[in-house]
């Protein structure tokens, strides 16, 4: 016995790759590469950017904090809120029935959860910024297209994860309403929904972070709130101004998390 | 009847019948299948061969609505209690007529019909938590949770009633109460009553008769009289 101890130390430390392997790393460094030159990355224009981003915000600086200047921004910024919100609360209210359909072992048999699924996963595939393109051709420039915008956008969030959420709760009290002749919708709203209801929550509340995000930007294709006023800044070479619009926007998307993170601990922290 | 998980079998060559009016203790060591077969019999798990019949009627041929009319007239009290827990204690006890009455007033208890309402009070008292109706379910102690489970069980008035481990989480005098409860079930209102339990005592006291299941086989079919403590200890070797 004790003489085959030794040769266990004999073991290489570093594996040899095999040649399958050393192959595969090569592939992998060819396509980084590849990337890189199709991203069409200079170390000339790294280089040579400070100096112009230097002065960007020399031009920039201070930022315009003008009254009537931060009134109109103030405004538009608070429009940017009631897209978001409207948006979420629809899309949030729509994901319901949705997931329903897409929630495995639920009401729907497989097809269907099936195509819903495929469905929301489009959804999801599609920018919140071109869903916003299609709604300005669809009802017009404006906010309602920036909030259609988000609420489809939410639709495939939520859609998704109240699904998921509604398949990972306890089966157990579900098993035991249907013990009692329960009907499969009866025992879905009195058991599955209750069990997942801290679930949905916290989704919602990530729903609407990404709501408030999303709803900064719809304005440079005109779909309403606050980002028409940053790409007029840019376009008239208002710096000042526009600086203002990425300090509000930045400030507001903070806000945002650190209240849904408190109302997150305040409403299912206790329980987890 | 026989039952598989997979590969897996659990028991086979389970037959008895349940006479009206008649308290059945359901016995056998840990994993020997006396959950699995409850659930059988409720339908809601299929056996994998066999057949049940439940009031007279045929379980594993029956449609989705006569099922669902089958199992309002049936009780169970699971093992492991299944309240919903984010719901309070009363919401919990109406949910056990909705095999009576299903739809959108039985969702909770503040939408209940004032009979519904009475009813889940009335089942409520009978386990000793009337005081307890606006507790939410997950704020309970284990042995009120497993009350409110019976509760829930006996509000719609079954005629028959499986019970899963009834006393298991109780303290000895809530315990008696409880197979007290089941007792007066069966002797005043005519329910047949199964329940398991790993209380030799209890099962030959409250059950009439005793099944007993070892080695994946009913091994034990016997009126409680004719049985001892330590007939009833073999099982477990
Ligand atoms: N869903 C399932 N899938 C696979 N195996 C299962 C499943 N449920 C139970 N089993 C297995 O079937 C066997 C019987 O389980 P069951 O819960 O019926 O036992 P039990 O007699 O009620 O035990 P206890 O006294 O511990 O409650 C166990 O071996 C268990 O592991
Ligand atoms: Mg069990």
């Amino acid at each position: 016995m004790t003489d085959i101890a030794p040769t266990r130390f004999s073991l290489a430390r570093f594996e040899r790759p095999s040649a399958i392997a050393f192959l595969g790393y090569v592939f992998g460094l060819v396509i980084i590469f590849w990337c890189l030159a199709g991203a069409g990355f200079s170390l000339e224009k790294v280089a040579s950017s400070p100096p112009r981003f230097a002065d960007f915000a020399t031009r920039a600086f201070p930022p315009n904090l003008e009254p009537q200047v931060l009134a109109r921004l103030g405004w538009k910024m608070v429009e940017t809120l009631q897209i978001a919100v409207a948006g979420a609360v629809i899309g949030v209210i729509l994901s319901v029935p949705v997931a329903l359909l897409a929630a495995r072992g639920l009401i729907a048999g497989p097809w269907v959860n099936h195509t819903v699924r495929t469905i929301l996963g489009f959804i999801r595939a599609v920018p919140d910024i071109a869903w916003a393109l299609v709604f300005v051709v669809a009802v017009g420039l404006g906010p309602f297209a920036g909030m259609l915008a988000i609420a489809i956008d939410t639709v495939g969030f939520c859609g998704r994860f109240f699904a998921d959420d509604m398949e990972a709760t306890d089966k157990g009290p579900a098993e035991s309403l249907t013990a009692t002749g329960a009907r499969k919708i009866d025992v879905v709203a009195c058991a599955t929904i209750p069990g997942a209801m801290p679930a949905f929550v916290s989704t919602s509340l990530y729903a609407l972070e990404k709501a408030v995000r999303s709803s900064t930007i719809l304005g440079l294709v005109g779909a309403g709130g606050i980002g028409i006023e940053l790409k007029v800044g840019f376009d008239l070479f208002d710096y000042p101004t526009a600086m203002t619009v990425i300090l509000m926007i930045a400030v507001v998307v903070i806000a945002i998390e650190a209240v849904s993170g408190w109302a997150r601990t305040r409403i299912i922290g206790e329980q987890r | 009847m026989a039952k598989r998980f997979g590969e897996k079998p659990v028991f086979a060559d389970v037959s008895f019948r349940l006479a009206r009016g008649e308290a059945v203790a359901l016995v056998g060591a840990n994993g020997t299948g006396k959950s699995t077969l409850l659930r059988c019999l409720m339908g809601l798990i299929p056996a994998s061969s066999g057949s049940v019949h439940l009031l007279g009627q045929q379980t594993n041929a029956a449609t989705g609505r006569q099922l669902r009319a089958l199992r309002a007239q049936v009780g169970l009290v699971s093992q492991k209690h299944n309240l919903v827990p984010r719901l309070s204690v009363l919401s919990n006890v109406v949910h056990g007529l909705l095999g009576k009455h299903p739809g959108l007033r039985h969702w909770s208890h503040s939408l209940a019909p004032h009979a519904s309402r009475v009813a889940a009070m009335s089942a409520l008292e009978r386990v000793g938590l009337a005081d307890f109706a606006n507790r939410r379910a997950d704020r309970l102690s284990g042995g009120q949770s497993q009350r409110v489970a019976i509760a829930r069980a006996i509000v719609g008035t079954p005629s028959v009633l499986f019970a899963d481990e009834p006393c298991a989480s109780l303290d000895p005098s809530a315990g008696e109460d409880v197979m007290e409860l089941f007792f007066r079930l069966v002797r005043d209102e005519g329910v047949s009553v199964v329940f398991t339990s790993h209380n030799i005592e209890h099962a030959l006291r409250y059950g009439d008769r005793v099944l007993g299941l070892a080695q994946g086989r009913l091994r034990l079919d016997a009126t409680a009289v004719s049985l001892s403590a330590a007939d009833l200890r073999g099982l477990y070797d």
